[in-house]
């Protein structure tokens, strides 16, 4: 396969790739991919398969477990000494890395960076923001957390504890933020939307009820 | 001498501007594929290399590169570096694709 | 295996700048904390880096920080904390119990 070959028929035409410009890495990365595939490394089956699977992942995930857990003290409880298990009665898929979840509360906030590169719970809540794995979030949030989350909108009190989590290791991060005032009589549903991304991240705090 | 021990990438409590939380980009297709690609290479089927492989090569690119380059042209790079030190591919065929990839990607792009 | 710290045991980071791929942040070195979770066995990062096998494999910890101790410029609450989680070989026994 490394001689150099003229296609007599055409290739499909491709639309995500026409549409953008032809950069290096990703003339690179097709060519990857194509030789991978030729090789038997891996089938273009599976390669669509895992491409639709991380695009079906996004914040949605995170804010039901949240608002499931808002509505229901044990699952809550449940759902902090477990996320991937608790997650895995929803039927939602948690994946291998184990996740913890860290509860915001009258006298802690949590907020969830890796310093190191971008770890980030993404079958919870996508794929992570640019920001988040920017030099300024991964360099100053370890430090100075509460001018970060003020940039943010989200201001701390000094009588609530700041908790910075760096993700060095093998586990994840899901802030539970808190419920907020006036959501005593929300369903499970109406709790789901008030769920951020931002608020499991821990830079903000869940929405308000309208 | 301690102040050469941190590394490019390991930038926890470094000083840095304000973080912009505005521009979110949408992830173009070949981004999307870079990140597949890795999570297959990684799979259990597989094995064929370790998100602790390609954290280890993105770390070596430099710190020029490390700080031009976007996330995933992070990945691609350093993915094909260790897949070439494998000898899964050849750097002779990976060229070849890549020539013959861009040509058809611009001849698609003025026929179109 | 069984795990050399225990959850309240003070720790200290080792002070040690290798090159090479290092889950330590450098910002923790040499840092005074206390073990928050003992997490479990995990293959060891810095031989995984390099495709070998990483055993054997390495205890894991959550080890908490007070952010005043770790910068001397911190704004914030005196209880404020960081946590970083890290493998045993970086750790050695920290002065007194919590």
């Amino acid at each position: 396969m490394s001689e150099h070959h003229h296609h007599d028929h055409q290739h499909p035409k491709q639309p995500d790739l026409e549409d953008q410009p032809i950069t290096y890495y990703k003339v690179m990365t097709e060519a990857l991919a194509e030789l991978l595939i030729e090789k038997d490394v891996i089938t273009a089956d599976e390669l669509r398969n895992q491409m639709e699977q991380q695009d079906s992942r996004s914040p949605i995930f995170g804010a039901r477990l949240i608002a499931k857990a808002w509505a229901d003290p044990a699952f809550k409880e449940r759902l902090i000494a477990d996320v991937n298990g608790a997650a895995a009665e929803m039927d939602i898929d948690a994946g291998d890395v184990p996740i913890r979840g860290v509860e915001n509360t009258d006298d802690v906030h949590n907020v969830v960076v890796c310093t190191l590169c971008s770890c980030y719970p993404r079958s919870l809540i996508g794929l992570p923001p640019d920001w988040y794995k920017s030099r300024a979030y991964r360099s100053r949030t370890v430090r100075e957390p509460r001018k970060v989350l003020a940039e943010f909108g989200t201001v701390m009190p000094d009588d609530i504890d700041v908790r910075v989590h760096d993700s060095t290791a093998d586990l994840r991060f899901l802030v539970i933020p808190k419920r907020p005032e006036g959501s005593g009589l929300m369903s499970e549903e109406e709790l789901t939307d008030l769920v951020t991304r931002d608020s499991m991240i821990g830079v903000s705090v869940a929405k308000n009820p309208a | 001498m301690s102040e050469f021990g941190r590394r490019h990438h390991d930038m926890g409590g470094l000083g840095a501007g304000p973080v912009e939380a505005g521009n979110e980009h949408d992830y173009a297709y070949w981004e999307k594929k870079i990140d597949a690609v890795r999570r297959l290479l990684a799979d259990e089927k597989r094995n064929l290399f370790t998100v602790d492989e390609m954290r280890r090569g993105i770390e070596e690119l430099g710190a020029k590169a490390y700080d031009e380059m976007s996330y995933y042209e992070r990945w691609a790079a350093s993915t094909t570096n260790i897949l070439i030190e494998k000898g899964i591919l050849t750097i002779d065929e990976l060229g070849r694709r890549m020539e013959e990839v861009e040509a058809r990607l611009k001849a698609d792009a003025e026929g179109s | 295996m069984e795990a050399k710290y225990y959850v309240g045991d003070a720790v200290n980071v080792r002070r040690a700048f290798p090159p090479g791929h290092v889950r330590t942040p450098y910002f923790i070195r040499g840092q005074k904390g206390v073990i928050h979770e003992v997490v479990g066995t995990y293959s060891n990062p810095e031989e995984l880096a390099y495709g070998r096998d990483g055993k054997p494999a390495l205890m894991l910890y959550r080890v908490q920080f007070r952010q005043s101790d770790v910068w001397p410029d911190y704004e914030g609450s005196n209880a404020d904390t960081a946590l970083v989680d890290l493998y045993e070989n970086w750790l050695e026994p920290g002065e007194g119990a919590v």
